[in-house]
């Protein structure tokens, strides 16, 4: 049934929906480090570009199968964040923020120069062999990443990270070991970001290290800034839109970065919470359905 | 032996001596105030005490283990819970989550318990924290307010969050900077029971405090310190008498 469904949309729409699911992965994945921890990182395209080059190379060098392939790419990025965070998210504001744009620069430079990765050529990926088309499998990971984003945000690994952005004394002094969880946040926001790269790099066929320079940095940011910091619905919609938005504005494509620089300053200073920040969607949901949200009548009676 | 024990504590900031020499012991189940004028170095003590900054000498050690120097979280998850002075609260979120959060060192389950929330050990140990959450809110009247903002709370109501935040540490020892600060006097003497309470429940309690009359109804002993030293330390009625404080107050007093 899906397979009919996917085959009745044409090749250009899916390519426009395949980046969109990409994108929100993507941009879920900057969510858990920059919306939930408050930690700013601007060089979130190098993790993507671990990724990406991660799963190429597992597919051409190895050929292992897909699935696990994605997972692999994962979690090497998330290795790579682990080691390069442990360092630098003892750094706090401006200086975690220049430091991860110059982590992203020396990616680049490291793949451009390396022979495995075939330098500024680029490589080129070759379709993987699986039994699901790849816009399906783009669709199951972005539900996986969706469901985990809403996971973390609800548990009491989620409420460490938010106490770190909200107060990070407040937070020590409630036991919370800060560098651990910015080391496991980071992790996680890189996983992400390597599983949406190996993805990238099978729908495209073709990776080169510039495609995750600053520019697409910005580009995730952007998304996670549009809809609203820390919000998992606003995240998607941001995504959404800015993933689509390019084939729609092609005729002023090189004016784009001036877009993006203009909205980002627009957010900040109309809506710092973004679009649909501010707005608890789960709760406004449940309590238009007559549900009061979890444990209220409980509060009552433990009194 | 004591509870907690400053042995010669001692920190510079700089060329100033914020905290100079202070030898204080804080007894199992008392309630001990700290007093003194402004920028004495009381909130700085508790600084130090918690991890926030290491002495620059001395020692200082709870349950009879060092802990200068240590970080804040490992000092917290050894028992000691405390409120700020300016209150830090996480302000967008709500009251039950801050307590939640305070609760942090009574669960386990990290990532992975995230993951598989609906795995049964990972749900009884949230229903627990929430448990614990609740009994902690009831404990300074806000249970009814569990699920409003933080920052929507009336300012008293902020002050007794914090108390019910450092409660769900299930600490031994809880560290109180100028609970009543902002307080009317209704408040005050709500937030005095409320106190009260929380040492006969087992929690030792040490505060810094300004109202003289809260202190004076409240304490076991009370220790004064001034320009970072301590000048005394005594039953209420003592200190009250002393020269040296007399002195200090209203030295202050006039000076103003
Ligand atoms: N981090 C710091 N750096 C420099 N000086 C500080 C710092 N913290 C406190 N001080 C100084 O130490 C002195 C004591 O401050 P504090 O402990 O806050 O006094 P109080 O008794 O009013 O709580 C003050 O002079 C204050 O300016
Ligand atoms: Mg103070």
């Amino acid at each position: 049934m899906f397979q009919n469904m996917l085959n009745s949309i044409d090749p250009y729409s899916m390519q426009i929906l395949v980046n969109i699911g990409i994108g929100i992965i993507l941009a879920l994945g900057l969510n858990i480090i920059t919306g939930l921890t408050g930690q700013l990182s601007l060089g979130h395209a190098a993790f993507m570009s671990v990724g990406a080059f991660a799963g190429a190379l597992l597919t051409i060098k190895t050929g292992v199968p897909f699935y696990i392939n994605i997972l692999l790419s994962g979690l090497i990025t998330a290795v790579v964040a682990a080691a390069i965070g442990w360092p630098i998210l003892r750094l706090t504001g401006d200086y975690l923020a220049i430091c991860t744009l110059g982590f992203a620069e020396i990616v680049k430079v490291v793949f451009l120069n390396l022979e495995i990765t075939n330098k500024a050529l680029g490589l080129t990926v070759p379709t993987p062999d699986t039994s699901l088309p790849m816009p399906l499998i783009v669709l199951i990971v972005v539900c996986l990443t969706i469901i985990a984003s809403a996971f973390i945000q609800n548990s009491r690994f989620g409420r460490a990270l938010k106490a770190i952005r909200d107060d990070e004394i407040a937070a020590e002094s409630m036991g919370i070991n800060i560098a651990r969880y910015k080391v496991q946040s980071f992790a996680v926001s890189a996983f992400m970001a390597g599983t949406g790269g190996c993805l990238y790099a099978h729908f495209l066929g073709y990776i080169n290290p510039s495609d995750f320079g600053f520019l697409k940095s910005i580009d995730m940011l952007s998304m996670v800034v549009l809809g609203g910091l820390g919000s998992i619905p606003g995240t998607i919609f941001g995504a959404s839109i800015l993933s689509a938005a390019p084939e729609f504005l092609r005729f002023m494509s090189q004016y784009r970065m001036l877009v993006y620089g203009a909205l980002l300053v627009f957010m900040m200073v109309f809506r710092p919470n973004g679009l649909m920040g501010g707005i608890d969607f789960t709760s406004f949901v449940l309590r238009k359905l007559g549900v009061k949200p979890r444990g209220v009548s409980r509060s009552k009676e433990v009194q | 032996m004591a509870l907690l024990k400053l042995d010669n504590t001692t920190i510079r900031f700089g060329g100033l001596v914020a905290v100079n020499g202070v030898n204080l012991e804080v007894e199992e189940g008392e309630i001990l105030a700290l007093i003194g004028p402004n920028g004495a170095g009381k909130s700085t003590i508790f600084n130090l005490i918690t991890g926030i900054y290491p002495p620059t000498d001395g020692a200082i050690s709870f349950k009879g283990k060092s802990i200068a120097g240590r970080p804040p979280h490992v000092i917290a998850s050894g028992g000691i819970g405390r409120t700020f002075q300016n209150i830090r609260l996480f302000g967008e979120q709500t009251v039950l989550d801050n307590v939640l959060i305070g609760a942090h060192t009574r669960g386990n389950w990290n990532l992975t318990g995230a993951l598989l929330q609906f795995l049964p050990s990972v749900r009884k140990e949230e229903g627990r924290l929430l448990e614990l959450a609740i009994h902690c809110l009831s404990k300074v009247d806000l249970a009814h307010k569990a699920y409003e903002l933080a920052s929507n709370l009336p300012y008293g109501e902020q002050r007794r969050l914090e108390i019910a935040r450092a409660l769900a540490i299930e600490p031994a020892l809880i560290l109180l900077d100028e609970p009543a600060a902002g307080m009317n006097p209704q408040e005050k003497q709500t937030l005095l029971k409320m106190v009260r309470n929380i040492r006969d429940d087992g929690v030792t309690v040490f505060l810094v405090e300004h109202d003289m009359k809260f202190v004076m109804g409240l304490s076991d002993r009370i220790a004064v310190l001034d320009y970072g030293s301590k000048i005394a330390d005594g039953r209420p009625e003592e200190v009250r008498a002393n020269p040296a404080v007399i002195e200090a107050y209203l030295g202050k007093g006039a000076a103003h």
